[in-house]
């Protein structure tokens, strides 16, 4: 098999774009993939300082390795969950990756704020993943504010997206359809754009491309997502996938083209601000707040019960 | 040859030659859901493993948010 694009002995074939590539052009495909979806979506211009989320996987690594290639200006923000060696694991090949390129990195531990995934899913008894993403959005949101970045990028693949869309779809979740694309602008002054620049690259070519550029990333899966429904829909999409090449792509691509256009956003009054951390919160308290108030206070029953 | 499955460090040893899809149909990969790779080489689906080839394939898939 050939490469497309030089003719040099291909090493990956990417069978939706019924095309093949040696390392290095499918490394310049990637890279023009990921510029493409920047400037057509206008994520973000070259004078924006871009706030990178982080995990240690493979996408959000891949994500700002192209970033930095492409001569943006980034700096990574990586949350690290307390879940375990996988945390330990994830936070050690951040830090790696970031200083073994100079770039600048910060890194929350939220065992540190008492809010340790597990234990917040032990002490409210909510599914781990959820107190995750509540979390996630609050430092992601409250760090760039704070500190001046107007964008956040997340390493969101296509994969992800069109697992997302398929179960927005089966539960006819209409409010969450209307909200499912690539760049979020802002809905109130603390919050900041929020992007997806691999929205259009599959897992595969991010696994590959990570890959090619030698990117140690974390392999292992969180252990939180066993089960995932998010497994189920993938599974789904990719055996549809491999029966009709391309299906995913146009799935998501045809659904911000001609779907969603279609759909009349609800009526929502603009968020409010939360009265104990000071941002949006369509309540009194924002989701973050109320998870470490229930937080707090099952932590104190406890110690009294143990002191009782 | 010796193949290594990750995420789950599961190893086995299959025997002769194979092309690469079928090793992975036969582990129960999707096309497109997983690595397979030689050394520091990515190999593609099309193309032959051989008998004394030492192995990874590499799941692509992840359930948490990236």
């Amino acid at each position: 098999m050939k490469c497309t694009r030089c003719r040099a002995a291909a090493e990956v074939h990417l069978r939706q774009h019924n095309s093949a590539f040696c390392r290095t052009c499918f490394v310049f495909y990637f890279q023009r993939q990921v510029e493409r979806a920047i400037d057509k979506e206008r994520m973000f211009t070259r004078d924006e300082a871009v706030l990178v989320a982080v995990s240690g996987g493979k996408d959000s690594l891949a994500l700002w390795d192209v970033l930095i290639t492409l001569g943006h200006q980034t700096t990574g923000l990586h949350l690290s969950l307390g879940i375990g060696d996988y945390s330990d694991q994830s936070t050690a090949k951040t830090v790696a990756f970031a200083q073994a390129r100079g770039l600048p990195l910060i890194t929350v531990p939220l065992a540190d704020d008492g809010l340790a995934v597990p234990e917040i899913a032990r002490l409210t008894r909510r599914p781990a993943c959820s107190a995750c993403g509540t979390m996630k959005r609050h430092y992601f949101d409250r760090l760039a504010i704070d500190r001046g970045f107007p964008v956040v990028a997340t390493g969101h693949n296509l994969d992800d997206e069109a697992a997302r869309l398929l179960g927005n779809v089966l539960h006819w979740q209409m409010e969450h359809l209307t909200r499912q694309r690539p760049v979020l602008e802002p809905t109130h002054d603390r919050f900041v754009r929020k992007v997806k620049p691999l929205f259009r690259c599959s897992e595969y070519e991010a696994a590959v491309y990570a890959f090619f550029r030698g990117i140690d990333y974390i392999v292992d899966e969180c252990p939180n997502a066993a089960g995932a429904t998010q497994l189920l829909y993938k599974d789904m999409l990719n055996r549809l996938e491999a029966a009709s090449p391309g299906s995913k792509l146009t799935f998501v691509q045809e659904f911000l083209h001609k779907a969603q256009p279609a759909l009349t956003p609800a009526t929502v009054a603009p968020p409010q601000t939360c009265e104990r951390c000071g941002m949006p919160s369509y309540a009194a308290l924002c989701g973050f707040c109320r998870l470490v108030r229930e937080t707090d206070a099952k932590r104190e029953r406890r110690q009294a019960a143990g002191r009782a | 040859m010796h193949i290594t499955i990750l995420p789950n460090r599961k190893q086995l040893e299959l025997t002769g030659r194979r092309r690469a899809a079928d090793v992975l149909r036969e582990l129960g990969f999707l096309p497109g859901t997983a690595m397979v790779i030689r050394g520091n080489e990515l190999v593609p689906e099309g193309h032959m493993l051989e008998a004394d080839d030492v192995v990874e394939i590499r799941s692509v898939i992840s359930g948490g948010a990236p």
